[in-house]
């Protein structure tokens, strides 16, 4: 296991909770009720908290004179590891609340596995995190239970939601060489060992939900390895590092 | 001459938390550890929640009230290691809580009673609430609202 390697790792784990804890806290001042807008404010306030920790401790490990803040501010899109799924434009809240469904069952799996890291920096954050997402997931699910068991407007906009989004949960999953050291030194577990896990809650919700899975398996991928990008994650980056790049170094 | 490590805690018992000031960071449960380290007294604080805006607060409340005491050689550590649990908030913390009008945490996962009235005709509002840390309910009895002390 190389430090080059380490901190491709810590940068898709950083970059998940940065991409899609700008994407929701988009929705602050204006979602459709006062008790959401306090939610995806408050989910978003923890995700950058998680992130604050992961590109901390990537910073150290790269050993480059960079911080978090540089990290996060200061890189551009092909730089990024975020998954693809996150980047993508919050649309409505229902699709807003599927997506966060997606990558919370997904992000309580993976924290769990990672809070029995080998590394035990990342451990420690781990266990940190995987408190906070198990609230973010049991408030997805219900919201998600909610409104595909809802009216026929939100039924609709739920499944459409769904079959929007569906191709773009298969990149929380693949794996490449990153993934392969990471495992073998127990410091990561391989994406595709949380597909089980995932598969199980995801199914049982949308059931609930009364929202048809997609059969389609195609996935879009390209983010987690910076091999390309959307074009929606540099739009959001003109937004995100546009205090940085217009005022270098400016601070609180 | 060094204060003893009673006495320190004393001090930082006196510390508010900066969101709920009925309650001090001791109360709260994350001072996790006060040692001497030589001439340098080390403060082990935990976050409560890892994005809450107040921890960077409580670092210069508990700097502050230790500087104002005489102490200049603090180091403050951030220890995310076990991680913060509701189940360290004082009993005099939850009392003082619920007192203010904040429920307090309670395993049942929801609050026991009204704050105000102690009626257990409850509503949820929402998960979250006016920090991190809280959930807004809503009393049916008084027809009341009120902030639950969320229990992680
Ligand atoms: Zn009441």
């Amino acid at each position: 296991m190389d430090n080059a390697s380490l901190f491709q790792c810590l940068l898709r784990f950083g970059d998940n909770t940065l991409v899609l804890g700008h994407r929701i806290s988009e929705w602050c001042g204006k979602a459709p009720a006062l008790e959401e807008d306090i939610a995806l404010a408050n989910t978003a306030l923890d995700l950058i908290g998680q992130t604050q920790m992961w590109l901390g401790y990537a910073a150290e490990v790269e050993g480059a004179d960079r911080s978090a803040d540089d990290l996060a501010m200061l890189r551009d899109v092909w730089d990024f590891r975020n998954i693809l799924m996150v980047e993508r434009p919050n649309i409505d809240f229902g699709h807003t609340i599927m997506r966060q469904f997606l990558f919370d069952a997904y992000h309580h799996a993976q924290l769990t596995a990672l809070s029995r890291s080998s590394d035990p920096r990342i451990a420690e954050i781990a266990a940190k995190s995987v408190k906070e997402a198990t609230y973010h997931l049991d408030r997805s699910a219900e919201t998600v239970i909610a409104l595909g068991d809802g009216t026929d407007v939100s039924h609709a906009k739920m499944q459409n939601a769904l079959d929007l989004l569906w191709p773009y949960a298969g990149e929380m999953f693949e794996s490449d060489d990153v993934d392969a050291q990471m495992a073998a030194s127990g410091i990561a577990p391989d994406p595709a060992t949380l597909r089980d896990a995932w598969d199980l809650r995801v199914r049982d919700t949308l059931s609930l939900a009364t929202l048809n899975i997609p059969e389609d398996n195609f996935a879009h991928k390209g983010g987690r390895t910076g091999a390309r990008h959307t074009e929606h994650l540099g739009h959001m980056l003109t937004q995100m590092q546009w205090l940085q790049r217009a005022y270098p170094g400016a601070v609180w | 001459m060094k204060p003893d490590l009673a006495t320190i805690w004393e001090w930082l018992g006196e510390v508010p938390d900066p969101e709920i000031p009925v309650i001090s960071v001791v109360d709260l449960g994350i001072i996790r550890d006060v040692v001497w380290d030589g001439d340098v007294l080390e403060v082990a604080i935990t976050p409560t929640y890892s994005g809450c805006p107040a921890t960077s607060i409580i670092n210069l409340d508990v700097e502050t009230a230790l500087r104002a005491h005489g102490l200049d050689n603090i180091r403050l550590k951030r220890q995310l290691s076990p991680p913060w649990t509701t189940d360290w908030l004082s009993a005099k913390g939850a009392s003082k809580l619920e007192a203010y009008g904040i429920s307090p945490p309670s395993p049942a996962g929801g609050p026991s009673r009204c704050p105000r009235c102690a009626s257990t005709d409850l509503q949820r509002v929402s998960q979250f609430g006016s920090t991190p840390c809280k959930a807004h309910w809503r009393c049916l009895s008084c027809l009341e609202p009120f902030d639950y002390f969320k229990c992680i």
